[in-house]
């Protein structure tokens, strides 16, 4: 209930994208273009060990063998690779620094995101609040990481990508690829070459990680692209909850953000991964700008009874274009999609989840809602398969769009490939417009016309929003009801 | 000076005229029934009233204690005190009857220049009021309307009705869809609502919602006008003879 009040409020305030302003920071670019000595530019502004260079090099070489997949329902003009920057760092000393180190600009940067990156802060907050650590991912590095002290005594390593290719190397050669192959795809593989930072994280067997795991990915550089790379890996028995939140400022040019996730539940393991993407969209009357948010995600539920549930909601991006997947290989494991994916303006998005049953007795659960509005197109794509062996494997899947207004598009491409006859796969689809009978109903009850589109909007949604870690669930409220003001009349 | 006052309406649906020069007062304290034919304007009067788009005022006019409701948007008129009974109520998927009414009523309040209704108040309130219509406080947590039957639908927006406390309220075929029961509380409730600070037009088809709720006047709307008007006997009247007479008498 406070969160429909927080909901009416915001909507209120009537904020289009509070996300889009620049940070005045030097910074230090990799020259423009791509070839070969960018990615070792990259990699030793990184300190990496040769591995990793040559891991870079080999899917350089891999990547110029491929091509720009086209079957999406999405639409853009061809990207100039050589166009853009693809390492931007804000200059300060080597590696993430303690918190005291870190510049005051980038520091309020976050502040005003509203990132809480002082653990005392965190601390300080109300009595009972979560506690959750962050790792803050600015262009192509990482600036901080909180709590890391206190989740080590746990056993926990949170940390950025490029501390763990120097601290961990033997975690990262063992999982780094282990789920999204160099070649996967074209992007997975761009990524693979030229992969800036991102996080890192290992919860040893048996550990329940203590707190909320968060990166805070921010793009603030002009013309260049964010390649960050997670991988989360929690051992046998261990549990751990991660969330992610994305914002980018305003600008004419479209960014590529083409990013992987890589994330490995052995036996007994349960990961749970939050998004809250919220990349500039764009100019909602031209189109112009906003980010293009391809990405791969992709877990790997290797061990017996693991579990990975992805939550997503997807209220930004010029286009959105991911699959966040299980691939459900061990036995009794199970894998969950939550989405909600609203476009307005002229956002496209083609997003949904493959759900791969390898193992005996795997279960599986999507619960997907897309909401169209402006003149916008939303696409929901989503594979369920078995093999042969996967006997006793279990889906079910809901696929629920609501259309705002007469000018946007949902489409629903379910595809289900079941090779065993123990199979039970379910899938239920709606389509339905927000009814102006609907509308003037709770509008008779005393809302205003943005507020009962905003009360609809979060009933629709409600099934996905309880996914979400409570404060997120509010922030990821408030998103839905801002990215789709002035939608109606 | 009357709580509603209707003066030589004229509204127009699509190409349709379908109010054809309606006048109406209702008195703070009373209960008028409009009854009419099929097709004789009676959804039209009420959502014109409350505020619905597409229906198009071409004439006339129509205040609420004086203000001009047409100048007005639905919530605006809600929060002025209009409330309308649907005859087929809406459903509302993922949002709890509870959440719904405690963000109209506080949107009202709002609108009002009035505070929040704090939490423990509200739920104290919606207890005493759920017990009244006999309604199951759980059913409130459930989405609302959403697989309700016909009557549990009509219930709740009588509830919604006394949580909201209106000064106007419009009820558009109440009794239809309900079985004799579920009219009796239904009844009930509405008369509960009864008091000087208040008025009410109840819309109906038939007589015999008038056997529980008692109306000052009735009104008889034909070809988009009031034709007749007196007290309660007119509505028997009505009941034993048809509406023909009144039918012809408008055409």
């Amino acid at each position: 209930m406070a969160a429909v009040k927080q909901t009416i409020e915001t909507v209120e305030a009537l904020e289009r994208y509070k996300h889009g302003f620049v940070t005045d920071i030097d910074q230090e670019f990799a020259p423009k273009g791509l070839n070969a000595d960018i990615v070792r530019f990259i990699s030793a502004k990184k300190d990496e060990p040769e591995w990793m260079l040559q891991w870079r090099l080999e899917a350089f070489e891999r990547w110029l063998a491929l091509e720009q997949p086209t079957w999406a329902k999405v639409q853009f003009p061809p990207i100039d690779y050589q166009d853009a920057y693809y390492y931007a760092a804000p200059k300060t000393k080597d590696g993430p620094a303690s918190l005291d180190e870190v510049d005051p600009d980038l520091l309020a940067t976050y502040a005003k995101l509203g990132i809480p990156l002082k653990e005392q802060e965190v601390l300080a907050g109300v009595q009972g609040a979560a506690k959750y650590a962050v790792d803050a991912v600015f262009d192509s590095v990482s600036v901080v990481t909180t709590f890391k002290k206190e989740l080590a005594e746990a056993g926990v390593i949170f940390c950025s990508m490029s501390e763990a290719i120097r601290e961990h190397p033997e975690l990262v050669r063992k999982y780094l690829g282990s789920v999204v192959p160099t070649s996967d795809n074209y992007f997975a593989c761009l990524n693979s070459a030229v992969f800036s930072d991102g996080s890192f994280v290992y919860v040893p067997p048996g550990v329940r990680c203590p707190m909320e795991l968060s990166t805070y990915f921010r793009i603030n550089a002009a013309e260049s692209g964010q390649f960050e790379r997670t991988l989360i890996i929690a051992d046998a028995g261990a549990y751990v909850s991660y969330l992610e939140g994305c914002t980018a400022p305003m600008r004419d040019e479209n960014q590529l953000h083409a990013a992987v996730v890589e994330l490995v539940a052995l036996d007994d393991a349960e990961i749970k991964y939050s998004t809250v993407q919220n990349w500039y969209p764009g100019d909602p009357k031209t189109g112009k700008g906003g980010i293009y948010n391809f990405v791969t995600k992709r877990a790997d539920c290797r061990g017996a009874r693991s579990k990975v549930s992805w939550t997503q909601v997807e209220t930004g991006s010029a286009i959105t274009w991911k699959y966040p997947s299980c691939v459900l290989r061990g036995d009794d494991s199970s894998g969950e999609f939550y989405s909600i994916a609203v476009t307005n303006g002229r956002q496209q998005a083609d997003t949904g989840t493959k759900m791969i049953h390898l193992g005996k007795n795997t279960r599986s659960r999507i619960i997907s809602k897309g909401i169209s509005a402006g003149h916008s197109t939303n696409t929901y794509r989503g594979l369920v398969s078995t093999n042969q062996k996967a006997t006793g494997a279990r889906n079910f899947t809901q696929c629920d769009s609501l259309l705002i207004g007469k000018s946007c598009a949902a489409h629903t491409v379910p595809y289900i490939e079941a090779r065993n006859a123990s199979a039970k796969f379910e899938h239920e689809a709606t389509t339905t417009r927000l009814s102006e009978d609907q509308l003037f109903y709770v509008m008779q009850r005393g809302l205003s016309q943005e507020e009962a589109v905003a009360l609809l909007v979060n009933g629709f949604v409600r099934e996905v929003l309880q996914e979400l870690p409570m404060e997120f669930a509010v922030e990821a409220q408030k998103l839905v009801a801002i990215s789709l003001e002035g939608s109606v009349g | 000076m009357s709580m509603l006052s209707v003066n030589n309406l004229h509204v127009r649906v699509g190409e349709a005229e379908i109010i054809r020069g309606l006048s109406l007062a209702v008195p703070a304290g009373e209960v008028h029934a409009i009854m009419g034919p099929n097709g004789a304007g009676k959804s039209t009067l009420s959502y014109t009233l409350a505020g619905r788009g597409g229906y198009e005022v071409t004439g006339g006019s129509a205040t609420l204690n004086g203000e001009d409701l047409l100048a007005l948007e639905p919530n605006e008129r809600a929060a002025k005190g209009l409330f309308l009974s649907f005859q087929y109520p809406l459903e509302i998927p993922g949002v709890p009857g509870l959440t719904f009414i405690r963000t109209a009523l506080n949107a009202q309040r709002k609108a009002r220049g009035e505070a929040e209704i704090s939490a423990p108040e509200f739920l104290k309130l919606a207890r005493a009021e759920a017990a009244k219509l006999k309604i199951d406080f759980d059913m409130l947590k459930r989405p609302l309307n959403v697989g309700f039957s016909g009557g549990e639908k009509k219930r709740m927006e009588i509830f919604q009705m006394a949580m909201l406390s209106p000064h106007f309220l419009i009820l558009d075929e109440t009794d239809s869809g309900l079985d004799i029961d579920a009219l009796k509380i239904v009844a009930e409730g509405v008369n509960a609502l009864r008091g000087p600070d208040r008025a009410m037009l109840v819309i109906t088809h038939y007589q015999r919602l008038l056997d529980y709720i008692r109306p000052d006047m009735v009104h008889v709307l034909a070809g988009g006008r009031i034709v007749a008007s007196g007290g309660p006997e007119l509505a028997l009247e009505l009941e034993a003879e048809g509406y023909d007479r009144f039918v012809k008498a408008a055409a």
